[in-house]
């Protein structure tokens, strides 16, 4: 049994495991990085924090929450493939996988809306050290969410040719993997630059 | 060789060695001016020898590539050169151009060079590894230009590889990004962008890919792996590579007049900038571990993982240590940068042209099991020779550096430069010593070239 487990650890290919950890060291030294200078300058971090929209930004969490748990139903699915049925299940995925780019989608148009009442305003990277930590992080983040989006897009792809067997899945395991970390890194982000005060 | 076309690699191999020989050499004697200051006055002065060494560099790199892709390109497409012919007139054009640049260099002041050069036309000239005249930057864009049309056609009408894709990648942003030589703002900062531009972008970003492309197709030749096995590996290590070292060119724009949020970007990504360098070590290995077949010639296997280790160590860990941005503040343009250059492009690039070189030239001299076991024992020593030598010259130049920051940068009790200079000259002569070793392990590397092939056993 530990055989086993030992030999499906990690789940997915390798490598998407080496991209997730090198991105979440990434973010992780952006976060540090707005931590450390909120401390110095507390009342203009939330002098500034008061331009951003909290209500879109819990919307948005809720968009990629929920596009999260749609990938979980179609990873799911293909897991529970029974051998003889594969377009069936594949088909069934399929679904789930474009319900969660749609959400996806959802993110983004909100996202975009958001940044062009920034910068609507005038607001750029040199305006505050607020706002530079805010345009990195989101900006970095959002190029995530469409890079989530684009490998999404494959999987849906390979489930539309009934690609995915019960023995041979990692690629969607690890595209899967991918778009939860898109979406960690949200849940971090949004309470740390929305509404930590 | 499958293919006779691959033959036209030769001589691009045999002239970037040679061009290899001249950068040390002008090296060495800038060495001996940095412990006496007199030597070769007023015959060649600093700033020229400076400008020799790393034109030297550059150019012989570039002809290492163009190399590399002819002897690699037929083999990845399954079909002759586009144009072997092309690649040939191309070769002496380039040969001839880069003699007669460096000669101008060495024997006519540079600002009568500008002159003679049509410099007031399109001001081009001046700037740091970019000194080359304006009839020679034409002339490489024509080379190159031409280069990427010969090697774009055989990929072409030839079978598509993850290598050959990656490298023509690499290849067209070469050519794009050294366009940007052409342009030089009046604006200082402006100027500063558009120069690393083209030279941080050669060198942190789509060389890079060439690197992987090159490591990739010999690992392949002499490992026996399977291709999709590496395929995946080179897709990681460019996948990060163009992340962390697009953004990473932040990290030149520390503290010169540009926006502030350039401190962060630049550090944080430049942070990234060693992992592509790690994920090699990782590739080298474990793709020497896993190989299905012991190729006879080992020294090109040994050069490959070679080039992943002192990369990693001098791109890598030598860029760390002064890429973050309050580090920085302290270590810029001392000796620790020096440092960084030296075991950077040692290890990252020269290694890679001595890989391929290993592995294509003696099967371009009629050896396909490459060298006799003789000449490999040789080709051994002159690898360690070079090997610790760059160490050691990189580790005097980190001392050096780190005494300049001490005595000039950190504390009250500051000395001027010169007086610094001459607290450190004991150290100039280590590394003068190594820079002897290197050249010593060059020179032990050509002769390996005319060691006798002993009697084949049957």
């Amino acid at each position: 049994m530990s055989k086993t487990i030992k030999e499906n650890y990690p789940v997915g290919d390798f490598a998407i495991w080496i991209i997730i950890y090198v991105e979440l060291v990434t973010f992780g030294l952006l976060f540090l990085g707005y931590a450390f200078s909120r401390r110095s300058n507390i009342e203009m971090f939330n002098h500034s924090q008061l331009m951003l929209e909290t209500t879109s930004g819990f919307i948005n969490t809720l968009l990629l929450v929920t596009s999260s748990y749609f990938v979980v139903k179609a990873v799911t699915t293909i897991q529970n493939m029974t051998d003889n049925r594969r377009e069936e299940f594949n088909k069934k995925a399929s679904k789930w996988l474009l319900l969660a780019m749609l959400f996806g989608a959802g993110f983004l148009v909100n996202k975009i809306f958001e940044f062009s009442y920034i910068f609507g305003e005038g607001i750029n990277l040199s305006t505050n050290k607020f706002f530079m930590f805010y345009l990195l992080l989101t900006g970095f983040h959002f190029m995530h969410v469409l890079l989530g989006s684009v490998i999404l897009f494959n999987i849906f792809q390979k489930t539309r040719v009934y690609g995915y067997t019960l023995e041979d899945h990692k690629g969607i395991i690890s595209g899967a993997a991918y778009w939860h970390m898109v979406d960690f890194l949200w849940i971090i982000l949004f309470p740390l630059v929305y509404i930590i005060r | 060789m499958k293919y006779t076309s691959q033959m036209v690699a030769k001589p691009y191999f045999i002239f970037a060695l040679i061009l290899l020989a001249g950068e040390i050499l002008f090296g060495l004697l800038m060495g001996i001016q940095y412990i006496w200051g007199d030597f070769l006055f007023p015959l060649i002065p600093f700033n020229v020898l400076r400008m020799v060494h790393t034109n030297l560099l550059i150019v012989l790199l570039l002809f290492g590539f163009m190399g590399a892709t002819y002897y690699l390109v037929p083999e990845e497409t399954e079909s002759e050169l586009w144009s072997p012919k092309l690649a040939i007139i191309t070769f002496w054009i380039f040969v001839v151009a880069g003699v007669l640049t460096i000669l101008g260099y060495l024997f006519v002041p540079y600002a009568t060079l500008t002159e003679l050069t049509f410099n007031n036309l399109l001001p081009t000239m001046g700037r740091e590894f970019l000194e080359q005249p304006l009839p020679t930057k034409v002339g490489i864009v024509l080379v190159v230009l031409s280069y990427l049309l010969n090697v774009s056609m055989t990929v072409l009408k030839g079978r598509k590889t993850v290598i050959t894709t990656v490298l023509l990648t690499g290849l067209l942003g070469l050519a794009v990004f050294f366009l940007f030589a052409f342009y030089v703002p009046d604006n200082l900062i402006m100027d500063k962008f558009f120069w690393w531009f083209t030279v941080h972008l050669w060198v942190e970003a789509t060389w890079e890919l060439i690197l992987g492309a090159i490591l990739a197709f010999v690992l392949i030749k002499v490992t026996g792996v399977d291709r999709e096995h590496i395929d995946k590996w080179l897709y990681l290590i460019i996948a990060m590579t163009m992340v962390s070292g697009i953004l990473g060119t932040g990290h030149h724009f520390f503290y010169m007049g540009a926006p502030e949020y350039w401190l962060w970007i630049g550090s944080i990504s430049s942070a990234v900038e060693p992992m592509p360098f790690l994920l090699m070590i990782l590739f080298a290995f474990t793709m020497s571990r896993d190989r299905k077949i012991k190729h006879d010639n080992e020294m090109a296997l040994t050069w490959a993982k070679g080039t992943a280790v002192m990369g990693f160590l001098g791109a890598g860990v030598w860029g760390f240590f002064h890429t973050l941005a309050p580090v920085n503040m302290y270590t810029h343009g001392t000796q620790l940068t020096a440092a960084h250059g030296h075991l950077s492009f040692y290890g990252a690039y020269i290694m890679i042209i001595f890989t391929v070189i290993s592995y294509a030239m003696p099967i371009l001299r009629g050896r396909p099991h490459g060298n006799s076991a003789k000449a490999q024992k040789v080709e051994l020593a002159s690898f360690w020779m070079m090997n610790s030598g760059m160490l050691g010259l990189t580790l005097a130049l980190s001392a050096a550096g780190l005494v300049q920051i001490f005595d000039q940068r950190v504390g009250t009790n500051l000395i001027g430069f010169m007086e610094s200079q001459e607290s450190i000259n004991g150290i100039y002569m280590v590394r003068a010593g190594f820079g002897l070793l290197v050249f010593a392990g060059l020179l032990t590397y050509f002769y390996s070239f005319f060691v006798k092939e002993e009697a084949q056993q049957a």
